[in-house]
């Protein structure tokens, strides 16, 4: 691999042991992935948060790193942890976990990650501009910022996307190259795709199909950026998809350049066969969750008009950023969605949070990608459908026929 | 006796190391597949179920699994019970990355064929020197 005589030393060890530590990670990635150099990032967003994943070991890996003197060259973010930093103990999770939870947030802070504790950074001030390359762990946030905002990407883990904060650079192979982000699966639409939850469904669909390919869409039409984070949240579930392009829509969508002329095609003629996939059997509903990905301002409204006026039966929880939920607060959405008994949380994901602490048994969301990881990851089971049949759940405790 | 074979192979992570091969021909997860606090694989049915991988060079041809994998590997590290070198037939990145911040030798793209558990490996660079035991030679 080409490195330049800076990249040199620092491998070597003049900027300190945690920077060599961060090329090392970073060369051996590139010799994996047959990169010819490194290329500088803008921008990081690091997964790796909730202490039920990382455990000691992680936990003692990102101290020794930050011990070492090991910080973020570039703007970097911090995906959710486990619980809410603030309502952890209402929402009866465990003061244990929650101190170790804590201890892992700090280590990243050390470490100079921004503790936004949210997989939406593009929301909240973390927005790269198009052709940048960037280091971003966090399926659904690579997805979109590979696709709607035309940043560069590859799907990073935890350890390489914090590795690339802290030496500004990653491995330039993957979505980093031109050749890379042409599509070799055409998508063609054959059905109304209109609420969120049918975004979601279809993500799911094409997802599975694709698994690491790059699909192009055909007659979805307008799309808002609040349908395309569901749409690309499922295809990175389901399948491995970091960059999609919908014609007319996304940036890099020239289908002359965008469709490669070898591509395979996929016709969807309806939905039903993903929300029969994401659907079990669950009546009862003991938990609605809203905001995976975490929610918007916009979201959060929509929220607050449906549940005016009316009480919830279901526990009712809305994840988002802590920055928008003090924005929602400072337009009276967040007092507005309580006062049915809902909660407005922030910092955390129900797919890494210990529910097994909590005895919740089923899940209804408006989710595709919690839908596909809240059964195997938090052992709930899932119902999925509209956010008006999620939010008729929270009101009757029944799952609508 | 003993014979000796040289293999080619691709670095990953650099260093010398030797010991025995400790072999699997299906690959190998470490988040909850390896105890980071006995080095015992534990994956249930995994050929490798009940083993220690602390000391050996381990041999599989990918990792498979969590990308928190690569802490796993770490903390058998930090517990003193981590593979002596790791040889894959194809590295994948949770793996690679857990060598690279563990320091644990890594290589790819070797003719894994070629070893057999109990075998003495020994990473010197890019070549792997094979030394097969009396016990492990089939007579001719």
């Amino acid at each position: 691999m080409d490195l330049s005589a800076e990249e040199r030393a620092m491998l070597a060890g003049d900027l300190g042991p945690g920077v060599a530590k961060a090329l090392e990670i970073i060369v051996a990635l590139g010799r994996v992935y047959g990169a010819r150099g490194l290329v500088p990032v803008t921008s990081v967003q690091v997964a790796g948060v909730s202490y039920r994943n990382l455990g000691e070991a992680g936990l003692q890996f990102l101290t020794d790193w930050a011990d070492q003197g090991a910080r973020a060259q570039v703007p970097a973010t911090l995906n959710p942890a486990g619980i809410d930093a603030l309502a952890w103990r209402e929402l009866g999770f465990s003061e244990e976990f929650a101190g170790r939870q804590m201890a892992v947030v700090q280590a990243y802070e050390a470490l100079g990650i921004a503790a936004t504790c949210t997989c939406t950074p593009y929301l909240v001030g973390n927005v790269p501009s198009f052709g940048d390359h960037i280091a971003w762990s966090e399926s659904s946030a690579v997805s979109y910022a590979n696709s709607v905002l035309g940043a560069r990407t590859n799907r990073e883990g935890g350890p390489s996307a914090l590795a690339a904060a802290i030496a500004g650079r990653t491995a330039a192979y993957g979505f980093h190259l031109d050749q890379n982000r042409r599509a070799a699966l055409r998508v063609v639409i054959r059905c109304p795709v209109r609420t969120l939850s049918d975004f979601g469904a279809l993500g799911h669909l094409v997802g599975k199909h694709a698994r690491d390919k790059v699909p192009f869409f055909e007659g979805l039409g307008e799309c808002s950026p609040t349908q395309l984070k569901a749409l690309g949240a499922a295809m990175a579930a389901s399948g491995a998809v970091a960059l999609y392009h919908v014609d007319g829509v996304t940036p890099e969508a020239d289908r002359s350049h965008a469709l490669l002329p070898e591509h395979e095609t996929l016709v969807v003629p309806d939905l039903q066969s993903a929300y029969a996939a994401l659907n079990a059997e669950a009546t009862e509903i003991d938990l609605v969750w809203f905001g995976c990905p975490h929610a918007g301002l916009d979201e959060i409204a929509q929220l607050a008009r449906l549940l005016e006026g009316r009480r919830v039966a279901a526990a009712t929880w809305v994840t988002t950023a802590r920055a928008i939920r003090e924005r929602a607060i400072g337009e009276g959405l967040v007092a507005s969605i309580e006062s049915s008994g809902a909660r407005v949380l922030a910092d955390m994901c129900l797919v890494v949070a210990p529910m097994q602490e909590l005895a919740f048994r089923t899940l209804a969301t408006p989710s595709a990608k919690g839908a596909t990881y809240v059964p195997s990851h938090a052992g709930l089971a899932v119902r999925f459908g509209t956010i008006e049949q999620c939010v008729e759940a929270a009101i009757t405790g029944i799952w609508p026929a | 006796m003993s014979a000796e074979t040289h293999l080619s192979a691709r670095v990953v992570n650099a260093g010398p190391a030797a010991g025995p091969a400790l072999i699997s021909q299906e690959p190998l997860g470490f988040l909850g597949g390896v105890d980071p606090d006995t080095g015992v694989v534990i994956e249930t049915g995994h050929p490798l179920e009940g083993q220690s991988v602390a000391g050996s060079v381990l041999v599989f041809p990918t990792g498979k699994g969590s990308t928190v994998g690569s802490y796993t590997l770490y903390r058998l590290a930090r517990n003193g019970l981590a593979p002596a070198a790791i040889v894959n037939a194809e590295a994948d990145p949770v793996v690679a990355v857990g060598a690279v911040i563990s320091d644990i030798p890594m290589v790819d793209q070797v003719d894994l064929s070629r070893i057999q558990t109990g075998d003495r490996v020994e990473i010197r660079d890019d070549v792997l020197i094979v030394s097969s035991t009396a016990a492990n030679t089939a007579p001719p």
